[in-house]
């Protein structure tokens, strides 16, 4: 099947890369421009971003959230799609950078202009690409934990399940509380430690009881919080970004928190 | 109740190593959204039915001031009286002079999260006049002294062991010797202590679920029949309750009955849903000879027109406290006042002070799932947003955390800067975690190295890979404004 055939027309798409995935982990950044190409769109990774600003947001301070809204809004215009590996970030832009300006009327009708052009990763491959399958190969027994902003404010559920179905040798068995938060919260997990350790404590049960192999999600600060609970329980589960996977990377890189081979 | 919001922090981590409350909470995880779950999958419309709910109180409360007016005259119509209370002791003094002149010495009272609020039974004890809480879970934290910890199960902290000790210690004029192993031994025994106390009581005292503007009514919902027998049987029945809880047909109310049972408890009805409309007429069979209303406001209308005000749409059906993974975690107590986990966490602030109640909106990771259970839709994260922004506001988070948020804003605000940093940061971070790919510990990051480790980072920031590989394939990557 050519590129055409796949996706409705040629895209130029802005990747929005986000803090922490260009901090702790760019491979993911690399699986999802590999994943945008094959869906047919032109990637760039405009220079002038560095976080969409929600650490400021969710910490009331509205100035400078407001600050680093104006930067992503100048640094991502032009763009057919912005897209991000993160519902959380993706969810920022999409869904509070409109509240974020509600009182102004000028800055608010570029922001509703970025919300609609922007996507979380996977749903933006399934929903506006028609991506139904992926050319990837990765024999293992994973469950999938639903990041909260991308379930909720997203509505992404379906899309990674969609698409991890057709990753050869991959079997994916459901994750009992899937939908419950893991305890990151961004700064909750340093400001409230000891409840943030309750929430992922029982989650990284949960994740050991399924007797996966892996563990996958679309968020990377919730597979930090993940996969630090498992390493320091020393369950041998692997923790990975669902890009990765379906990109077909796994093999080359790591899991999160494991050392180079 | 004096609050102990401001203790938040060390009253979650008494709850986190309590292991019964750990045992009860962890049935209630469970439990309760399980049902609920159960109850929508039987009810097609319900997503419907809520926007249908917010629309009747978001009209209410648009026309709040005309629906409490004909409120009123509907009571006193049917004829009972409106006691308006702005304050906790306006309502507490409106109620013991009520009780005063009817000579009362026993009050029994259905469970009542606004009789908690103005510490109501506090109020009665010290003039005299006995309160006997007639709801199971109330009963038995009255018997322990210990305030609610559920909106909607008061005693869902305890186990049935801690019940059966405090059965044996307050009903010393039974059997020490009998059995009191299964709920239904300490049902029964809750029965036959209270029947009594029905009966010899002077004034019934209930909350409401909600006031009709069209019929001057009070409806109360109840799975054990306690509010019933305690409205009906004395002479006087004594309503308290908020001024959002008014709606304005008895059609409305039905639409709202319907998403309370099914959010509050997953059943499709309460067993009891009781309409009371003044006291009792001539050729009544029952029914008490005076009905009064206490209406509180206790900072409610200053939430009208700002924004808060969705808050007043709620139900007080618990199922954002239910499907609440930092409630369910900590337990109600840890919140330090009458109203506990999301919905807490809004209205604690808004009616004991943000200085006093400052953690609460900020102990959440903003999951949303509250909110997307809310059968009012009210946007709890939201408006836990707002709280924290009038906490930046009013510099009353931590200076620290503050100034590390400024400073991290700062440098995000300059791109070339941030990207030179990230750079240095990955490299340093990963060259150090590059042989066990994670830390135990690191500096200034105890907060999360205390509980889990900290993954080690690549090596390199995604930008100067990227930017390397641009140049690699000949292309020149767009400078950063800085």
């Amino acid at each position: 099947m050519s590129e055409q055939a796949l996706s409705p027309s040629p895209a130029r798409v802005a990747l929005l890369v986000t803090c922490l995935i260009d901090l702790f982990r760019p491979s993911v950044g690399f699986a999802a421009v590999k994943l945008l190409e094959q869906a047919g769109c032109t990637v760039d990774v405009p220079r002038a971003q560095t976080c969409c600003g929600q650490p400021a947001y969710n910490s009331g301070d509205r100035a400078d959230a407001k600050v680093i809204a104006r930067q992503v809004i100048a640094a991502f215009s032009g763009y057919d799609y912005v897209v991000a590996p993160s519902g959380s970030c993706a969810g920022m832009v999409k869904i509070h950078y409109p509240e974020l300006f509600a009182d102004e009327p000028a800055t608010l009708a570029q922001a509703q202009e970025l919300a609609s052009r922007t996507h979380e990763l996977v749903s933006f491959l399934v929903d506006v690409r028609g991506m139904d399958k992926v050319a990837a190969h990765w024999p293992r027994s994973v469950t999938y934990h639903d990041a909260c902003s991308g379930l909720r404010e997203l509505g992404i559920k379906d899309q990674p399940r969609r698409l991890l179905a057709s990753v050869d040798g991959l079997t994916l068995t459901e994750l009992p509380g899937a939908e419950v938060c893991c305890g990151f919260g961004g700064t909750f997990c340093i400001k409230y430690p000891e409840i943030s350790d309750k929430m992922v404590t029982d989650k990284a049960a949960d994740i050991a009881a399924t007797g996966a192999e892996a563990v996958l999600a679309g968020d990377l600060g919730c597979l930090l919080n993940i996969a630090g609970k498992l390493s320091r329980r020393g369950d041998p589960v692997e923790v990975r970004h669902v890009a990765e996977v379906l990109a077909d990377m796994a093999d080359e890189i790591p899991a999160i928190g494991r050392p180079a081979a | 109740m004096e609050p102990t919001s401001h203790s938040f922090p060390a009253n979650a981590r008494a709850g986190l190593a309590d292991p019964v409350l750990q045992t009860a909470l962890g049935l209630a995880r469970t439990g309760f959204p399980l049902r609920r779950a159960q109850a929508i999958a039987r009810l097609p419309e319900f997503e419907e039915l809520r926007e249908e709910g917010r629309a009747i109180k978001d009209h209410t409360l648009a026309n709040l001031d005309f629906y409490l007016e004909l409120y009123e005259r509907n009571v006193a119509a049917a004829g009972g009286r409106v006691h308006w209370a702005r304050t906790a002791e306006e309502a507490c003094a409106a109620i013991l002079e009520i009780c005063r002149a009817a000579h009362a010495k026993i009050v029994t009272k259905g469970k009542s999260m606004v009789a908690e609020e103005i510490a109501l039974n506090e109020h009665l004890e010290a003039n005299g006049i006995t309160p006997v809480e007639t709801d199971l879970g109330e009963y038995i934290i009255q018997l322990r002294r210990e305030p609610p910890s559920h909106i909607i199960a008061p005693a869902i902290h305890l186990m049935k062991e801690q019940v059966a000790d405090a059965f044996r210690e307050a009903h010393t004029e039974l059997d020490p010797a009998r059995p009191l192993i299964d709920p239904r031994a300490l049902c029964d025994e809750a029965r036959t202590v209270l029947r009594p106390r029905f009966l010899a009581a002077d004034v019934g005292i209930t909350g409401a679920n909600f006031l009709v503007a069209e019929t001057g009514s009070s409806i109360i919902v109840t799975n054990e029949g306690n509010g019933d027998l305690t409205q009906t049987l004395p002479r006087v029945h004594i309503v308290i309750t908020g001024i959002e809880k008014i709606v304005p047909t008895l059609e409305d109310s039905a639409t709202l009955l319907r998403l309370l049972a099914r959010s509050a408890t997953g059943q499709e009805f309460s067993s009891y849903t009781t309409i009371s409309t003044g006291p009792r007429r001539p050729g009544d069979l029952d029914g008490p000879e005076e009905y009064h209303v206490v209406l509180l406001d206790n900072g409610r209308s200053a939430l009208l027109g700002g924004e808060f005000q969705d808050m007043l749409r709620c139900l007080r059906c618990a199922a954002c406290l239910n499907h609440c993974p930092v409630y369910t975690a900590v337990g109600g107590h840890a919140y330090g006042w009458v109203y506990p986990g999301p919905m807490g966490a809004v209205l604690t602030p808004a009616l004991v002070g943000v200085h006093e109640a400052g953690h609460l909106p900020n102990a959440s990771t903003f999951c949303g799932r509250c909110e997307s259970v809310c059968p009012v839709k009210i946007p709890l994260p939201k408006m836990m947003r707002h709280w924290r922004e009038r906490e930046f506001a009013q510099r009353l988070s931590p200076p620290v955390y503050r100034s590390g948020l400024r400073l991290w804003a700062a440098v995000a605000q300059h791109p070339a800067l941030y990207h030179a940093l990230a750079g240095i940061g990955s490299r340093v971070l990963g060259w150090a975690g590059l042989y066990r790919g994670r830390f135990r510990s690191l500096p200034l990051a105890a907060g999360w190295t205390s509980v889990r480790d900290m993954p080690a980072p690549q090596g390199r920031s995604f930008q100067s890979l990227w930017a390397e590989q641009q140049r690699r394939r000949g292309r020149v990557a767009p400078r950063a404004r800085s």
